[in-house]
């Protein structure tokens, strides 16, 4: 049984990874926040999550048969989604500038939560190596 | 895909901005320029921003999201920058040393309160781009400590 850094970080790193880039696509609505007709997007990523889950679990589901239904939420591997605007501008634009930067905001924290627990699980292979 | 992409993302949304500020204030300060005819009066000028699509910069290679038709996009580009259609201010000023042989002299069609609102909105938005430049640039650095202790 090999020690592999998959194991060994768990979702940590996939959860990292949904995060940079999630925060890529609330910077482009930002910036995009004054573009005629431009539609906000989000990647979803609670499904991300789950599909990573059951990667790195194991315990996916497979389809073995063509009449099995494929039972993965939309979005699982990523794909970006557009928003339902509350409140659209006559220009077409569905960029909420506060809520987007909220979101952002609140995104760059959970990846330093990610981040910490990434960081935590070296630190703990630093000291097993070490045997302290 | 990286962190990277959004130091440029968020750098196009401030070049972007930041052009419109300059329309801005261009806008202001020729808006009480007067001339003799219609042809040379000052126009009040309007950038057009427009999404720019990953797919754009580098078609063969695609990102995250390769089942969605387009990629998480690139930022912000300014497509040109119109001059408007609207109806220039004619005032009969016969003593002015540009007015035409009726008397009259004509004013761009810069309307200064909606320039200043405008004016507002973009150094609002150039700030938000500012933010999540700084916020990005907090992460770049974390990331850099992984490991250390």
């Amino acid at each position: 049984m090999a020690i592999t850094f998959d194991k060994a970080l768990g979702i940590h790193e996939h959860a990292l990874q949904a995060r940079v880039q999630r925060a890529e696509v609330l910077a482009n609505n930002l910036a995009n926040a004054d573009t005629p007709g431009f539609k906000a997007r989000d990647i979803d990523f609670q499904a991300m999550m789950q599909q990573a889950q059951e990667s790195v679990s194991g315990l996916s589901m497979n389809r073995t048969h063509h009449g099995h239904m494929d039972t993965s939420s939309p979005g699982a591997n990523g794909e970006l989604m557009y928003r339902t605007p509350h409140q659209p501008s006559i220009d077409g634009n569905t960029v909420d500038a506060q809520e987007e930067q909220s979101r952002f905001m609140r995104n760059a924290m959970d990846y330093q939560a990610s981040f910490q627990f990434l960081s935590s699980k070296f630190s703990g292979l630093t000291k097993a190596i070490k045997g302290e | 895909m990286s962190l990277g992409n959004i130091f440029d993302i968020a750098g196009s949304g401030m070049t972007a901005q930041s052009l419109r500020l300059n329309t801005t204030a261009s806008n202001i300060a020729n808006a009480e320029t007067a001339s003799s005819s219609t042809d040379s009066a000052y126009r009040a000028r309007k950038p057009v921003f427009a999404a720019i699509q990953q797919a754009m910069l580098n078609p063969d290679q695609q990102g995250f999201g390769t089942g969605s038709a387009e990629g998480p996009g690139a930022g912000v580009r300014v497509e040109g920058i119109l001059e408007s259609d609207a109806e220039l201010q004619m005032r009969y000023e016969p003593n002015h040393p540009g007015a035409n042989e009726d008397g009259y002299v004509f004013y761009p069609n810069v309307n200064v309160v909606e320039e200043m609102a405008d004016m507002m909105s973009s150094s609002r938005s150039f700030q938000m781009n500012v933010d999540v430049m700084n916020t990005a640039k907090s992460m770049m650095q974390r990331i850099l400590t992984l490991g250390q202790q």
